[in-house]
């Protein structure tokens, strides 16, 4: 578990950083905001690269840095692993002896996955008499994982790994992450301004703003909320966890569980029993208040309307639908609301169209 | 081509000086370079113009402040006399200090470029990884520094084949003692019917610098290869 307090001002004219939050062991937290909100300084202080004006930073409740105690423990005495934007990997050196550096500088006794097992994990085998000059973006990104992950850390920071990589390279490293979450047993920060991201694979949420704390909790239970700005964006809308039920091939459909229901949607190439999440954004959730006939939509859900709230635009409201001890936001006019006469507690309809689902959001 | 013995003494003592300099002045070099580009301290201009001086004061100038403090009766040079029965002036040993004082800068200059070049971002990924101050530096600053290090030793080597006046000022011109290459020379030009040797020891000067520098080009480029920059 790793609690972290911070206060930190920028120059004279910048912004004042007052952050505090935990981040559990095992679990990924991550830190979401837009660029210059102060991420990665915090995960700067963390690591002990930038020493914040205040603050307090304890892992497994030893202290990394307490500024009212004057304690500062050098980063190289903190076994915080940081992946950089950037994969910094040490040009003169091979890719082997890269991801060694860190294992050589570990106390003998941390425990954690060894070096054969770590390039099997991240599929490094190819690369290792190389130097990191010859790798593709995606590739050095890997092994600054392997590096960091081998340093045999007692906290994963990852500040934006894939900001530099374009689409197909973030589309190659993004399952490798999910592996080395799956993989470390330590409590993994994650900073990045990508939603996707967030989807695929945090359990945790921080969000940030300015150099504040927004809100914290669990990634759907903040989906879910419509007072965050988060439900101002375009993919607003919730995060349901879902399990591979079945597929159909004759109708190219597979069948996803979520509590209180299920979902249909294109098959996809996914074993029955695996754990999905899924983003249904609020825009494209219909709402009926009778079940209709003669309609493309293969999910009508029977629902019950819990709460209509504003949206921040005067014209539009959010619907909060529960679907058992599920939830679900629907984004409609205020027009519509008045036209079918909608009212908390109503027995209605969701509609969601199967093609909706965005398998980049779903837990890999 | 075919030398006087004479002439072989007189470059084989070049290259000798000029080895022994370059030794000499490495290390503190290194040093030096390190804290300029690094070293956030108050003296860091004054270090930074005294490492030059030697570039902008006449040779004889430092010949003669080398003499003052180095010569038998100089405060270092009586001591290192008495303690250890060690004179500079009129040696080999001294035309070497003279030598590695005038290329100091050169290897300085050189290095603190090469320190400056390094991205800071991987020694803060060094330092994440476990590494400490002195960890750092051999395994990760040092080694990234290398070619311009090399590069300065280098061109610092054959400058040092060169260097006149602080070596005649100090050391005087003693054959097969002090008198290297240029040296020679300009005995040689002193001496009637000395022209040919003055012609051919000039030809043997001009190759040796050349060949010095393209060597610090091509082991720069080599080095700069091997890190994966281009």
């Amino acid at each position: 578990m790793l609690e972290v307090s911070l206060t930190h001002r920028y120059g004279r004219a910048g912004f004042t950083l007052e952050a505090a939050f935990h981040a559990p062991a095992g679990q990924v937290t991550a830190l979401f905001g837009p660029s210059g909100c102060g991420k990665s300084s915090i995960l700067a202080a963390i690591a002990g690269l930038l020493r914040p004006d205040a603050g307090r930073v304890a892992l497994d409740g030893v202290t990394l840095l307490d500024t009212s105690r004057r304690l500062h423990v050098p980063p190289e005495a903190r076994r915080c692993g940081l992946v950089f934007q950037e994969a910094r990997l040490f040009p003169h050196l091979s890719v082997e002896t890269n991801l060694r550096y860190g294992l050589r500088r570990a106390p003998r006794d941390a425990a954690g996955p060894g070096f054969d097992e770590v390039v099997v994990l991240l599929g490094l085998a190819p690369f290792l008499a190389r130097r990191p000059a010859g790798l593709s973006g995606g590739e050095r990104q890997r092994v600054a994982l392997g590096r960091a992950l081998l340093s045999r850390p007692r906290l994963l920071l990852l500040d934006e790994p894939l900001a530099a990589l374009d689409l197909a390279r973030r589309a190659e490293v993004l399952p490798f992450l999910a592996r080395l979450r799956d993989a470390a047993r330590v409590p993994m920060l994650y900073v990045t301004h990508a939603l996707d991201e967030v989807d695929a694979l945090a359990d945790r949420l921080v969000l940030l703003e300015a150099g504040r704390v927004l809100a914290e909790g669990e990634a759907e239970a903040l989906a879910a909320r419509t007072d965050l700005p988060l439900a101002a964006r375009r993919d607003a809308g919730v995060l349901i966890g879902c399990t591979v039920d079945g597929h159909d091939s004759a109708r190219g459909l597979t069948r996803l569980d979520f509590a209180g229901g299920h979902f249909l949607v294109p098959l996809r190439d996914a074993p029955r029993g695996e754990q999905r999440r899924i983003r249904l954004r609020a825009r494209d959730v219909a709402v009926a208040t009778t079940a209709p006939q003669g309609l493309t939509m293969q999910n009508i859900l029977p629902a019950t309307l819990r709460e209509i709230g504003p949206t921040g635009t005067p014209q539009e409201v959010f619907l909060r639908l529960a679907i058992g001890p599920t939830i679900l936001l629907a984004r409609v006019t205020r027009d519509s609301v008045e036209r079918l006469a909608l009212q908390p507690g109503q027995e209605v309809f969701a509609l969601v169209k199967s093609v909706a689902f965005d398998p980049a959001g779903s837990r890999l | 081509m075919s030398l006087s013995p004479e002439e072989w003494q007189a470059l084989r003592l070049s290259l000798d000086v000029a080895t022994r300099s370059v030794a000499l002045s490495l290390l503190p070099a290194i040093g030096v370079a390190w804290l300029l580009a690094r070293g956030r301290f108050a003296g860091r201009m004054v270090l930074d113009a005294l490492v030059h001086l030697p570039l902008v004061v006449p040779p004889v100038v430092v010949g003669w402040a080398l003499l003052m403090l180095f010569g038998v009766q100089g405060p270092i040079g009586a001591r290192l006399e008495a303690w250890f029965g060690v004179r500079l002036v009129f040696t080999t040993g001294g035309a070497a200090l003279a030598t590695a004082v005038m290329s100091f800068p050169l290897i300085v200059r050189a290095a603190r470029l090469g320190f400056e070049q390094i991205d800071q971002g991987l020694e803060q990924a060094a330092r994440t990884l476990g590494a400490g101050p002195l960890d750092r530096f051999f395994t990760i600053t040092l080694p990234l520094a290398a070619p311009g290090i090399l590069a300065g030793a280098v061109t610092a080597f054959a400058a040092g084949l060169g260097e006149f006046g602080a070596v005649i000022t100090f050391a005087s011109n003693i054959p097969g003692e002090t008198q290297t290459l240029p040296l020679a020379i300009y005995s040689a030009i002193q001496t009637p019917g000395g022209e040919a040797m003055a012609a051919r020891l000039a030809g043997l000067s001009f190759m040796l610098a050349i060949s010095g520098l393209l060597l610090a080009e091509l082991i720069a480029r080599r080095l700069h290869l091997l890190l994966g920059r281009s």
